[in-house]
């Protein structure tokens, strides 16, 4: 649905001067071309992906200029793969950003449900399904958890995550010291499968990113979603729950999480206690939906967003590491990107609020 | 001194016969209809103070009924009761015939009660439609219905006749008359049968004015009662069929619009009479040298602005919502520079590029919205008023020492508890004379006011004005910014009508308020017929005034000759 | 802005302007409420001292008790500076890098010239000025959100730094450099010794105290409550907001010298202490958000973190439970401080 560029205001005396509100023109297009334009809308909404196109050019020409080969096949398993296990926990963080709080407890979680996951499937197919179940089960209560405390409570969501994050880490700590449990290995063929140059796995992520962001585009519940985290009085005075609202958003990251560390225990065979502490999941998760153009305040932002930056960040570590560039030097430029790419939207949205509003004059 | 608790009065809420009407005859009285709206004996109180003491109050299907009354009167907060916010302490409330306990807004809104708050409820991200049915959306299974839903928010923008926007609109593109609109017709998307509107105008310029009060006779002739707050009596006067008065938390008088005047309300309102009481204008003997000149002043917003202020004088600047008149004090502030032009401070030219520079340059600037940025609500009197000094901003112009934060506030009859005491905490007009005490700390040669004394009752305004236009007499320039016409008017020695960011002309002192709207609206002088006595947006039958023009606003002030 | 709220308004002003009051309080009592508004830290500080006073009785001599401060002061010096940049409205999770960074940097260039200690502490004292200088234009230049800028600043900085080293810390800190950290002043009348970095501590906070009294402090303040307003009474907002992540820059580089001397060289010297600096912050009742909160209740937070850490060790909860006791604790501590907040309105 597209709600910027077309759906101009006309004849006020902020007018912009844009064109005729949509509404009706979208009417007459047929209904094919109507679900490509609201495609093409949500993708142009967001620059993310704009820029995942520049990177992706850059990249060619950088890695080329090297010596390398940018399109090869098996860099592309290996963007893709790379995306899965950011992307699902991405996807989840998005929801609880949308909703107004945050979730710094991902990373905990991820290396939790590896261990649970691994530990009860225990190499064994017959337990692949109860394991999946049982682990996702512990994501959801987490994430009860932290919706409670954060709803109920009233703390800080910065500071209920962390705790949580502390929780998990102590809990962590005191009954696991190394890898443990064992994957079956349709499971673990899971994480490794390809078709041609996809990995199965991107299915997944792109499985729970549809679902996700359909949920938050079309359904009740994700309007709420994005009223809750726009403006919780408004969102009170009109009735919503907005308790519910976020401590559902809560357990949706939560399950993502839990999700993701299912995943990594695929790829690696087993569960881990550090897998999710290793890669960062929690600032990462919440850089990407930054980057996609999800406001960390809530209440504006879409999946599709933190779909592409997932993207692009996956791009950029394999550039990176096409180059061959020494990994501590890639953290470094990491950091950069992300500030750049924010810098570059804050200007852009400062931009058009000046000629939207026509600066509110007196 | 107040003329409400001996007035005899109906059950019902209006007056008796002899004071003020014709005849009995009331819109509900005759034959078996009941009342739309009955509130009956309301009272509320918060903390212990009270707030709201035996109210009653009965509105009509195809009523609008005003609630007028100074700041806190109880205005709000009786809607409020009525709106399901606070739950009474006392009385009731019948809505056909069928007494309510609200307890949640969302039970108000079930029983038909519609609320649109002056600080709308919407969510600036989210389209109208997607802001209209929040919490309602169309739909099944958990599914939004959104081709329904734009096609059922269309339907309600067509019945209010509004075109200039659509339901994928998102809020944040809207000017705040189309988001009020929105407001509108979420009260419509509720069936509503009850609509209060709370100060709906008070940001609103005067063709936009004109626009919601036909919107507001269109809900009344939909059937709907409509309660209408609002200090703006010349509104009150065009749109209401009833009026009451509210005065300290109690029901004083209820009137009929067509048998009352401006004059008889204020009396009610404030208890005693209100003539003409601005302070005596500046004589042209009194006036000084040039301490503000703008030359070919341009930004993104403004053209061509020119403007003198002498020591002495106050320039009224005037011009409808979007004309460029905050921008111009902002400009010449520092806040929004100009990029071409010059402004010479006495005698000098500056290149005023920020606020600090404007301070530096001996400016002092009263912004329109206090709350949000003129005062740090969280800290005390004491550091509000130090605030623009301590920034060293000024540092080239003031005289060495402490500053004398009693003295300061005590010149501008400032009330509070003590100087320590948090400036959230009091009323609205001592947090502008706050405002003033940290502009004066800094001793400015030119002060600019942006609606000075928007959201402030009669009495603190009569005080401001008093101490406008004493610093006036001091020698300083002063710039005054005002959408209420009477206060322009009666405050300034010249007027300065802005129109699209251009200056479209000037007007000198007892200027008619219709010559100041056919300057803002773009029409030349002489289009204007002097003599007239219809004013756009609805003279008021049986208006006393002399001058040729209703009275504005709450004050009841008539222009000077 | 109250009316479309659902909070009670303050009660009806009647035509005039005199407000309905309490009569002015005394200096006692205002001094008492104004404790007694941040008691809850101080009060669970006090009960944490004395339960470990109670589990080790070495704690009520000079050294026990002296030796706790030594532990405390690099975070109390952290939640210092975070202080700062919360009150003004900000984050920066850059501190915990920026202390690794100190000590690393440290270690390398001690290794190449044992005797530059003087030079080698302004240097990494420049260092974090630097850091606080471009953590500071890019969230007010730029309008990055802090918590992003500081989040790239923090991924920056250890990637920097590790790259640097080739990923291990190589070198070590001199024993001249490690006294602050370590040492102390001898012979000092009823204390065996006084640690420096006690010392350090107590200069920090005087001086943080003394800060937010003078302009600069209320500046802070005034920006973190209103920055439109402050920006239009002539306060420099994002000159003020840069010079907090500088002060948070520079503390992070004292509390890394500390720490560096009393812990010596490791990658992971810094890892986590952002989060704990502002959970220190928070649980001293400051608003993140800003406008609110004394600096001595932000360090009384961190002191209280510290004693809880000991506390637990003397329990003999074990190494890895003690993160979740602490959690729960955190989070009951903030939700506690919420609930006073929400019941004194």
């Amino acid at each position: 649905m597209s709600d910027t560029v077309r759906d101009a205001p006309t004849g006020s005396p902020s007018s912009n001067g844009l064109e005729d509100p949509g509404a009706r023109s979208g009417a007459t297009r047929g209904r094919a071309s109507a679900i490509v334009g609201r495609t093409r809308d949500a993708f142009a909404a967001t620059p993310i992906w704009a820029a995942l196109v520049g990177i992706v050019g850059i990249g060619w020409v950088v890695v080329t200029l090297d010596g390398g080969t940018f399109f090869a096949s098996g860099n592309l398993t290996n963007i893709l793969q790379r995306s899965v296990a950011l992307g699902i926990v991405a996807v989840g963080q998005t929801v609880a950003i949308l909703a107004g709080s945050l979730d710094l407890s991902v990373s905990y979680l991820i290396s939790l449900a590896s261990l649970v996951g691994a530990e009860t499937m225990d190499g064994r197919e017959s337990m692949l399904v109860p394991a999946i179940l049982l682990t996702l089960a512990v994501g959801a209560a987490v994430g009860l958890a932290n919706g409670l405390v954060v709803t109920k409570l009233r703390v800080n969501p910065f500071i209920a995550t962390l705790g949580m994050a502390l929780i998990l880490r102590g809990y962590i700590e005191n009954n696991y010291d190394r890898p443990t449990g064992s994957v079956p290995e349709s499971w673990e063929s899971f994480g490794y499968t390809r078709m041609g140059p996809i990995p199965v796995s991107i299915f997944l992520f792109a499985g729970v990113a549809l679902i996700v962001g359909t949920t938050l585009r079309r359904t009740r519940f994700g309007y709420h979603v994005y009223a809750v985290g726009g403006d919780e009085q408004v969102s009170v005075l009109s009735g919503l729950r907005t308790h519910r609202v976020v401590i559902a958003a809560h357990v949706i990251c939560s399950v993502c999480a839990a999700l993701t560390g299912l995943f990594l225990a695929s790829r690696l065979g087993s569960g881990t206690p550090r897998v999710g502490t290793d890669g960062g999941y929690d600032l990462e998760s919440i850089a990407a939906v930054v980057l996609g153009g999800t406001a960390l305040a809530g209440g504006r932002g879409r999946v599709a967003g933190t779909v592409g930056a997932v993207l692009v960040l996956a791009v950029l570590d394999n550039v990176f590491n096409q180059l061959e560039l020494d990994p501590f030097l890639k953290q470094a430029v990491r950091g950069v990107v992300i500030i750049a790419a924010v810098a570059v939207y804050a200007q852009r949205r400062k931009g058009r609020q000046q000629v939207a509003t026509g600066t509110a004059a007196a | 001194m107040a003329s409400g608790p001996d007035v005899p009065h109906h059950p019902d809420g209006g007056p008796a016969p002899g004071v003020g009407r014709a005849d009995a005859a009331d819109d509900d009285a005759v034959g078996t209809a009941v009342p739309r709206l009955e509130m009956r004996g309301i009272g509320k109180a918060f903390l212990g103070t009270v707030v709201l003491a035996d109210v009653d109050l009965t509105c009509a299907a195809g009523e609008v009924h005003a609630v007028v009354g100074e700041n806190g009167a109880g205005k709000s907060t009786l809607m409020k009761v009525l709106a399901g916010v606070h739950p009474p302490d006392a009385g009731e409330i019948v809505i056909d015939g069928v007494p309510h306990t609200f307890h949640h807004p969302v039970q108000a809104q079930a029983a038909g009660v519609a609320i649109i708050y002056q600080e709308f409820n919407l969510l600036p991200e989210r389209t109208v439609a997607e802001n209209v049915w929040v919490g309602r959306e169309p739909g099944r299974f958990g599914l939004v219905d959104r081709a329904r839903m734009r096609a059922d928010t269309q339907r309600l923008l067509d019945e209010l006749g509004e075109r200039s926007f659509g339901p994928r609109t998102p809020v944040r593109a809207l000017s705040v008359a189309q988001q009020q609109v929105v407001e509108v017709v979420k009260a419509r998307s509720l069936d509503a049968r009850i609509v209060v509107m709370d100060e709906p105008t008070a940001a609103l310029a005067d063709d936009e004015v004109d626009q919601l009060l036909a919107l507001v006779r269109r809900l009344r002739d939909q059937g709907l009662a409509v309660l209408y707050i609002s200090h703006r009596l010349r509104e009150v006067f065009a749109v209401a069929d009833r009026i009451t008065v509210l005065k300290d938390g109690r029901r004083v008088d209820t009137f009929s619009a067509a048998d009352t005047t401006a004059g008889r309300l204020v009396k009610s309102m404030v208890g005693r009479e209100l003539d003409a009481y601005f302070p005596d204008r500046a004589a042209p003997d009194e006036l000084g040298a040039v301490r503000l000149a703008v030359r070919g002043g341009a930004n993104a917003v403004l053209d061509g602005i020119d403007l003198d202020v002498r020591a002495g004088e106050i320039v009224g600047i005037a011009g409808l919502q979007g004309a460029g008149r905050t921008e111009l004090a902002r400009a010449v502030f520092g806040a929004d520079p100009f990029t071409s032009g010059t402004v010479e401070i006495d005698g000098r030219s500056r290149r005023l590029r920020s606020p600090r520079a404007g301070i530096g340059a001996g400016l002092g600037f009263l912004t329109e919205d206090r709350k949000a940025e003129g005062l740090v609500l969280g800290q005390s009197v004491r550091d509000n008023t130090l605030l623009a000094r301590r920034s060293g901003a000024a540092r080239g112009r003031r005289r060495a020492g402490t500053t004398d934060v009693e003295a300061l506030t005590r010149s501008t009859e400032l009330r509070a508890a003590s100087l320590e005491q948090e400036v959230r905490f009091l009323s609205g007009g001592n947090q502008q004379k706050v405002v003033l005490a940290k502009w004066l700390a800094l001793e400015p040669g030119v002060l600019l006011f942006d609606e000075p004394t928007r959201g402030i009752d009669v009495g603190a305004k009569a005080a401001i004005h008093d101490l406008m236009r004493d610093l006036a007499r001091q020698g300083r320039a002063i710039v005054m910014i005002s959408s209420e016409l009477p206060e322009l008017i009666g405050m300034s020695d010249r007027i300065v009508v802005l129109h699209e960011g251009r200056i479209a002309g000037e007007l000198p002192a007892g200027a008619t308020e219709q010559q100041v709207i056919a300057l803002a609206a773009g029409h030349h002088l002489d289009d204007v017929d002097e003599t007239g006595d219809a004013v756009p947006g609805g003279g008021a039958p049986g208006d006393d005034a002399a001058g040729g023009g209703a009275t504005g606003d709450a004050t009841g002030g008539e222009p000077r000759p | 802005m109250t009316d479309a709220t659902l909070t009670p308004p303050t009660g009806p002003t009647p035509a005039g302007d005199v407000v309905e009051a309490p009569p002015r309080p005394s200096l006692a009592a205002r001094a008492w409420r104004s404790v007694a508004r941040s008691a809850p830290i101080f009060a669970v500080l006090a009960v944490l001292l004395v339960w470990i006073a109670v589990e080790n009785p070495n704690f009520t001599e000079p050294p026990g008790f002296l030796a706790f401060l030594k532990r405390a002061a690099p975070l109390a010096v952290l939640a210092a500076g975070q202080y700062f940049v919360i009150v003004t409205g900000e984050f920066d999770l850059s501190v915990g890098s920026l202390v690794t960074v100190t000590v690393v940097v440290a270690a390398q260039v001690l290794a190449d010239n044992p005797d530059s200690t003087l030079p080698v502490i302004a240097l990494v004292l420049l260092i974090g000025v630097a850091v606080g200088i471009v953590n500071g234009l890019i969230t007010t230049r730029l309008q990055v959100p802090s918590f992003i800028t500081t989040l790239g600043m923090l991924l920056i900085l250890d990637g920097a730094v590790f790259y640097w080293t080739d990923g291990a810390p190589k070198g070590s800190l001199t024993e001249d450099f490690r006294t602050l950290g370590r040492g102390g002043v001898d012979d000092v009348p009823g204390l065996e010794q006084l640690p420096w970095s006690v010392v350090v501590f107590l200069a920090v906070g005087v001086g943080a105290v003394l800060l937010m009294r003078a302009n600069l402090g209320k500046q802070f303040m005034a920006v973190g409550d209103n920055d439109r307003a402050a920006g239009l009474s002539g306060v420099p907002v994002a000159r003020v907001r840069t010079i907090a992540f500088v002060l948070s820059g520079v503390l992070a580089a004292v509390a890394g010298i500390l720490l560096g001397g009393f812990a010596g060289v490791s990658a992971q010297v810094g890892d986590g202490l952002e989060f704990q600096a502002i959970t220190a912050v928070v649980l001293g009742g400051v608003v993140l958000g800003g406008g609110r909160g004394s600096v001595v209740a932000a360090i009384a937070g961190a002191l209280t973190l510290e004693a809880l850490f000991t506390l637990l060790n003397l329990l003999g909860v074990s190494g890895a439970l003690e993160d979740t006791v602490e959690g729960v604790i955190i989070i009951a501590a903030v939700a506690f401080a919420a609930f006073r907040l929400r019941s004194d309105r």
